[in-house]
């Protein structure tokens, strides 16, 4: 925390945090700097506030994709295909 | 001149998940909507001479695929899944039968589809995706939807964790941009 020791951060940094946020990966100093540089900054409030949702959104159940196998089998029935054809 | 050019190799990679998030809400199974998929590809493959360029890939697909959807239901209406759904449905003699309209058709109608397309939230993001950069598309999705962690996805790609951040970054406004747009 050498380098590091400000309270206040620019805002490409609190972003950075923020982002790491969603990913619940921030350490705790990261998410304290993060939230004071949000009581001050609108417009990080605002980026903070829409990332927030899209997790949201994207941690929807209803949001699924193909498994990985199963798309290497429907790849490979597809090359398979192609050769026929 | 077409302005747009066809390649199946990419096709799994780019439009499964789409297409696969448009076939869920419509049938309801995951085994079916994978089956539906797949036959789409294959339909795709065998009638590629006639694709003419005027639209995107994914439309042509799209197009495809519903109307392997309506195939399959009406399959299953033909014959014996007809009499086994009926029976969950609703039991009281006066409006049996009745479903097959209600269920059917209406995911079919063809003013309400294009308003209902928007409104489903897997196929909003998988569409916004599909809209990003490829590398871009890639990682935010490893990362956010696989879960995996930081480090993988920077061994795997040869970046570094800054590197990952700020690709992520870029990835997360344009998507909130996107689906501000479609969803909110």
């Amino acid at each position: 925390m050498s380098k590091n020791n400000k309270i206040f951060v620019s805002c490409t940094d609190a972003n950075h945090f923020c982002d790491k946020n969603q990913y619940k990966e921030a350490t705790f100093w990261e998410k304290v700097k993060l939230n004071i540089h949000l009581i001050y900054c609108k417009a990080c409030r605002k980026y903070s506030t829409t990332n927030n949702k899209l997790t949201k959104l994207v941690k929807n159940p209803k949001v699924i994709s193909i498994d990985q196998s199963t798309k290497d089998m429907m790849k490979e029935q597809l090359k398979k295909k192609m050769s026929e054809g | 001149m077409s302005i747009n050019t066809i390649n199946p190799d990419t096709w799994v990679d780019k439009y499964s998940d789409y297409l696969f998030n448009f076939t869920i809400v419509r049938v309801n199974d995951k085994e079916i909507a994978q089956d539906l998929v797949q036959e789409t590809f294959f339909a795709g493959l065998k009638s590629m001479k006639n694709f003419k360029g005027e639209a995107s890939e994914r439309t042509w697909l799209i197009s495809i695929l519903k109307r392997k959807i309506i195939d399959h239901y009406r399959k299953i209406n033909s014959n014996k899944g007809k009499a086994e759904v009926r029976i969950n449905y609703t039991s009281d003699g006066e409006t049996e039968g009745d479903w097959l309209e209600e269920r059917v058709a209406d995911p079919f109608d063809q003013n309400a589809e294009s308003e209902i397309e928007n409104k489903e939230l897997g196929v909003a993001i998988h569409n916004c995706i599909g809209k990003l950069p490829e590398k871009q598309a890639q990682i935010f999705k490893m990362k956010t939807i696989e879960g995996f962690d930081t480090e993988a996805i920077c061994n795997v790609f040869d970046i570094t964790a800054s590197n990952l951040w700020v690709i992520i970054h870029r990835a997360r406004t344009a998507m909130a941009e996107c689906l501000e747009k479609n969803w909110f």
